[in-house]
């Protein structure tokens, strides 16, 4: 596997305080690939750092030997679904989805109607075209970014709390779209969760980050984290324990 | 049997992708793709299938995907559309020759491609519209009244129980409203007290009375202009922060988050904003009387060769304390005025961040027009008291 995100020696944080201090990890192309950690230790924050909407304050970000990201030069490489949705409360779904095909591509409008339909059906929300965000749930929200963040069939995909918020079954669903997705299309995927549940169940690898030592203290497989680190930090995260457990 | 193969691949472009329109034989056209069929050549896909796959076509439709070495969502969307569309024509389609990935991606995307109907747009008349219109002026109406009756009863709840109302968050909206006010009421009063006297200079000047000039602007200013003004500056500055404030809080559910925690909104929200411009209004009302008259002193004493002596004289003798007083009540009563729209526009908020836009125009034109309204009820009040 070859790498399609390199992250090498980056620092970042605010002015003040920083989150990680010169850390490196690379994510394989295809996979679905994980970034862990407790609350507040800059799982989102190291996201808008891939991303390229912040800048480290050292390091570098290369995507594809690209780098570092920016979103200024011409159609996007990559698609994102942020945390709450960030869907334009101004716009049905379905123009939130067209918005992007009909600024980057010369498709007709019954093509990209077409496209946006496949979209919708594909994440389950078929017949939404004419909703406002407003109108839906928090998890159809959620699924409606996933379809805004893939209609330009990026092969790679930011997700940001993908499954928070969503019953058991909807993020069950959530999890297998992701998989499919990654299995079909060969896309990549990186998030940023805390889900245990769907960690396991579509992670190929991890990170974990940790607060207090600015740091990556554990990547690989998540699976066999959880069975075989000695790490008591992360032996604790990944079999729910406090740190007073036996 | 005829072989009306159309090699659209080979037409000198540089795609990526084949179309082959086959016709072999018992009815069936056969349309074969080939190579990598990616997003970027989705467009000339979705023409090159549009043109030669028209609902009048004669025969069964058979998309062979067995020579297709790769194939993207967006266009597998495409392909299942084009194959939709021809069904609901009556025309039988089918995908055969899908393999591995090509047939997982084929799953993933076939299903009803029917475009879902528009909601209907029911016409509205022109008299539906007026009465609509009339009937949401009066809930408007209504709802303000509410607030207002709210507002009385949060007010009467911290006359209670004094230590309830956030008196601690007074000084901060007081100095953004006021202090930070200062120096825009400062320069456009200037101004206003200024091109007055320059206006009234041209006329009185050809009857030797440029001495009134100094009597003109100088109840203008204190009785009409100088609260006014100094109305319509806080009510675009502070009105519009206040409505986008809390209609922004309204929106990230903080407005019932705070109530969760036992605060009511109007009490610690509004009431502070409230108190803060009526206090602050008056004072600011002053400083722009005191820099109208600048205005106007500049123009007597440059242009109608005035001393600065004899202006000043003219002024007091034509400005009683009443002409600066009755402007000061006015501007507290502006105050309130924008701080109550505001804040009731502010908490009526909904929809995200074009309900929030929308809650600040209405906030600062229905206060530019209450603010008018109670300008012109002052001075005719005043008229009939003959004050």
């Amino acid at each position: 596997m070859t790498a399609l995100i390199t992250v090498t020696d980056l620092t970042m944080g605010w002015s003040d305080h920083d989150l990680l201090e010169r850390q490196s990890f690379e994510v394989n192309r295809g996979e679905v690939f994980a970034i862990l950690g407790r609350s507040g230790c800059g799982k989102s924050t190291l996201l808008r750092y891939l991303t390229g909407l912040d800048e480290a304050k050292s390091g570098t970000v290369t995507i594809d030997g690209i780098g570092p990201p920016s979103l200024e030069a011409g159609r996007p490489a990559f698609g994102v679904m942020f945390q709450s949705g960030a869907l334009f409360g101004s716009m049905t779904v379905g123009e939130n989805l067209a918005l992007a095909l009909a600024e980057w591509t010369d498709l007709p409008p019954k093509a990209v109607a077409a496209i946006v339909r496949a979209k919708l059906r594909l994440v389950g929300l078929q017949g939404s075209e004419y909703k406002h965000p407003s109108e839906l749930s928090g998890g159809m929200r959620k699924r409606a970014a996933i379809a805004r963040a893939l209609t330009l069939e990026p092969s790679l995909i930011f997700l940001d709390e993908p499954s928070a918020g969503l019953d058991p079954v909807s993020a069950a669903e959530l999890d297998q779209l992701i998989l499919t997705l990654n299995n079909a299309l060969g896309l990549t995927v990186v998030l940023a969760t805390h889900d245990l549940d769907s960690i396991f169940m579509i992670a190929t690898r991890c990170i974990l980050l940790d607060r207090e030592t600015k740091s990556i203290i554990a990547r690989g497989d998540p699976r066999s984290l959880r069975d075989g680190s000695v790490v008591p930090a992360v032996h604790q995260f990944f079999s729910r324990t406090t740190k007073d457990a036996k | 049997m005829q072989d009306r193969r159309n090699e659209v691949s080979r037409d000198g472009s540089d795609r990526a992708f084949s179309v082959e329109f086959l016709d072999p034989g018992a009815g069936v056209v056969e349309v074969r793709l080939g190579g990598k069929l990616a997003f970027a050549d989705a467009a000339s896909l979705w023409t090159d299938l549009c043109t030669h796959l028209t609902p009048a076509i004669s025969g069964d439709v058979r998309f062979d995907l067995s020579a297709i070495e790769s194939i993207d969502g967006g266009a597998m969307a495409l392909l299942v559309q084009v194959k939709w569309n021809l069904q609901t024509a009556g025309v039988r389609c089918e995908f055969v020759g899908g393999a591995g990935t090509v047939q997982t991606i084929l799953d993933l995307y076939e299903g009803e491609a029917a475009p879902t109907p528009r909601p209907p747009h029911v016409p509205v008349g022109v008299f539906a519209m007026i009465g609509n219109q009339a009937a949401a002026g009066l809930r408007e109406i209504q709802l303000g009244l509410a607030f207002i009756g709210s507002m009385v009863l949060a007010f009467a709840g911290v006359l209670r129980r004094p230590h309830s109302g956030n008196w601690h968050s007074v000084a901060p909206i007081m100095n953004r409203t006021g202090a930070d006010a200062v120096p825009i009421v400062l320069l456009i009063n200037f101004l206003v007290g200024f091109a007055m006297a320059f206006q009234a200079a041209v006329q009185l000047k050809q009857f030797g009375a440029n001495i009134y000039v100094a009597d003109l602007v100088g109840l203008s200013i204190t009785r009409e202009l100088g609260p006014l003004m100094t109305a319509i500056i806080v009510c675009g500055r502070s009105g519009a922060a206040f409505a986008a404030e809390l209609g922004t809080m309204k929106v990230s559910e903080e407005i019932d988050a705070l109530r969760t925690l036992g605060f009511g909104p109007l009490r610690f929200l509004v009431f502070p904003r409230m108190l803060a411009l009526i206090f602050v209004m008056p004072v600011l009302t002053l400083l722009a009387d005191l820099a109208g008259v600048t205005g106007g002193v500049l123009v007597g004493t440059i242009n109608l060769d005035l001393t600065l002596t004899g202006y000043i004289q003219q002024t007091q003798r034509a400005v009683a304390a009443w002409d600066v007083f009755q402007g000061v009540v006015k501007s507290g009563v502006f105050g309130f005025a924008i701080a109550l729209i505001s804040c009731h526009q502010g908490l009526s908020a909904a929809g995200g961040a074009e309900g929030v836009g929308h809650r600040t125009t209405a906030a600062v034109v229905t206060s530019l027009l209450t603010i008018i309204i109670i300008d012109a009820g002052f001075t005719l009040l005043f008229f009939e008291l003959h004050l």
